[in-house]
């Protein structure tokens, strides 16, 4: 458990690190999905060095692609990405600002444009059914994503195909640009929303390690039904003066502000 | 004898499931329509109906091409192309993953269901996404050759199919090169360039026009883009006027696709016979025809009108 403490802090420290020298980025929406990515990629995918080219293992799709900077500190942290992780936003890097999966192995899916991701979550799927190997694949939402139409009818699918190889997880951390997701277009309740689609559904605290690896064991225990994660968590997570403020969903922090934030982070290693 | 292409596509692509045990198929609701059921009669296990939510059969199809298999994905041209533009764009051409997206009714022939069913726009959208391919054959046979064109490669495409049985121009023995123009008419002065079913139309114009002592060059043009842009060229330097001809809005289609090499390559005057940036309307489908200018007639007064000018 402090193994995953430690990998989730070092993702953060780059996540920060990342969208202050880009001067672009979303970090709230990166800290938030931290812990759940450090689980899945230290301890329940089955994703390496040796496997990272093939589409033979598990497979993530960021469906909420803006928080690219999780996902290329994730893949750092555990030694898949050798990009130096200070060209994100650069012009001419790998590390585009939305992931590109044609510019890094690692990336099962491009994303970015919302609601799209988790279709194709659904079709990858399909695909190990088609094919009948164990394959798990995963999907990160946002929820202020669920406001999409595609999320929904990506939900109705994976039901109707008995995707029991698929879990999806909510960034529950209810803000999204304009503000409170209940203000702006409340997508609520989630949990019974995909629970009345079909899905097994799971509520959890999102950064908090042993439910997150529970909810996944859950997931892998489901037969004949897709699981939702619905992982309550707290936007900017980490950082005091991010956490629970939506003008940090897609705003870069000064270089003051960085020393700042890695000061409070540094403190936790 | 005539068939749609829609119906040479379901053939073929019968046949390809049976030969390559990677591809699945897609549609969304409409497989008795653009004929994917006969791909499902014969490999149900690799056949997914989606139901009625295209944008989410393109993200399906997303998600299987990048697991290695190689995906047909088909609605009516208006739903597949338009409903699904930015899925497309961003799921599937940036990428550049391995899906076929193939759409059948389009244009205005199919007729009765009125302009929300008529895809007009559909080349033009899907040929200003980076990556993608448009073909819209004639017959066919043109159909079925490049099914199994794209079948072979494993990049996007995007394919237009017709509702109504349409003459067939070739035959099951046409070698084609697919991608380049194929020359129907060896005529002069005049050349019309025309895609899909207005290849039929002008044909049928032929006979009228030679009475007449015209006798236009007709160029069919089934690979919208990559345009064989060579092939064009050496048409237009051959002749003094050049028509365009596609059951399609005349922005942003063949029309379009032929002035921008013009403009390039051969500055020549363009007369695009097309969808004057206009809605259709419901009616018969050679009613609508008669209506919008696109039969063999429409290509005959345009034919004459350029020879009168002289």
């Amino acid at each position: 458990m402090d193994n995953l403490k430690k990998h989730a802090n070092n993702i953060r420290k780059n996540i920060v690190k990342m969208v202050a020298n880009a001067k672009s980025g979303h970090p709230g929406g990166s800290l938030s999905a931290a812990d759940i990515l450090t689980v899945l990629y230290f301890e329940e995918m089955n994703i390496n060095a040796s496997n990272v080219s093939s589409t033979n293992r598990d497979r993530f799709v960021l469906s909420k692609g803006h928080a690219s900077p999780c996902l290329y500190a994730t893949l750092a942290e555990k030694g898949l990405l050798h990009e130096d992780l200070l060209t994100f936003r650069k012009l001419d890097s790998k590390l585009q600002g939305h992931p590109n999966m044609k510019s890094v192995d690692g990336v099962d899916m491009s994303t970015g444009s919302l609601g799209q991701g988790i279709s194709a979550a659904v079709g990858m799927a399909i695909a190990n059914k088609v094919d009948h190997n164990d394959n798990r694949v995963y999907a990160l939402l946002g929820d202020g994503e669920c406001e999409e139409g595609q999320v929904w009818e990506a939900a109705m699918c994976a039901a109707h195909y008995k995707l029991d190889n698929l879990c999806a997880i909510v960034d529950f951390n209810g803000l999204q640009i304009d503000g409170n997701v209940q203000d702006v277009m409340n997508p609520c309740p989630i949990d019974q929303k995909f629970a009345a689609f079909g899905w097994n559904v799971i509520c959890i605290d999102g950064h908090d390690f042993t439910q997150i690896k529970d909810a996944f064991a859950n997931a892998r225990m489901c037969k004949d039904r897709p699981t939702m994660i619905l992982a309550k968590t707290i936007k900017g997570k980490g950082v005091s003066f991010m956490e629970n403020n939506a003008g940090w969903h897609g705003v870069a922090p000064n270089e003051e502000q960085l020393a700042q934030a890695l000061k409070e982070l540094e403190a936790n290693d | 004898m005539a068939k749609a292409t829609r119906e040479a596509y379901g053939e073929q692509l019968q046949e390809l499931v049976k030969e390559n045990e990677k591809i699945v198929v897609l549609d969304a609701d409409l497989s008795g329509s653009t004929k994917t059921a006969m791909a499902k009669k014969v490999a149900p296990e690799r056949f997914f109906n989606i139901g009625i939510a295209e944008e989410n059969m393109i993200g399906v199809a997303a998600g299987l091409a990048a697991s290695g298999h190689p995906v047909f994905a088909s609605s009516f041209a208006m739903f597949a192309t338009g409903r699904c533009w930015e899925q497309i764009r961003n799921s599937i051409a940036y990428p550049e993953l391995n899906v076929k997206i193939c759409g059948s009714h389009g244009g205005i022939s199919v007729g009765e269901d009125g302009v929300s069913h008529q895809a007009t726009e559909d080349m033009a959208i899907m040929r200003s996404i980076p990556q993608m391919r448009v073909f819209c054959p004639c017959d066919e046979w043109e159909t079925k050759a490049i099914i199994k064109h794209i079948a072979n490669d494993d990049k996007p495409c995007y394919v237009r199919l017709g509702r109504s049985a349409v003459e067939n121009f070739f035959d099951e023995n046409t070698e084609f090169e697919v991608g380049k123009i194929n020359v129907l008419n060896r005529g002069k002065k005049v050349a019309i360039f025309a895609t899909g079913l207005m290849v039929q139309e002008c044909m049928r114009a032929v006979p009228a026009l030679r009475e007449l002592n015209m006798e236009p060059t007709v160029v069919d043009v089934s690979c919208i883009k990559p345009l064989d842009e060579d092939g064009v060229v050496e048409i237009l330097k051959q002749h003094d006027y050049i028509i365009t001809a596609e059951e399609h809005s005349v922005v942003g289609g063949l029309g379009s696709a032929i002035c921008e090499v013009a403009c390039k390559k051969h500055p020549i005057q363009v007369r695009r016979v097309g969808i004057q940036d206009e809605f259709a309307q419901s009616g018969s489908y050679k009613d609508l025809l008669k209506a919008y200018k696109l039969t063999d007639d429409a290509i005959v007064e345009v034919v004459k009108e350029y020879y009168e000018s002289l």
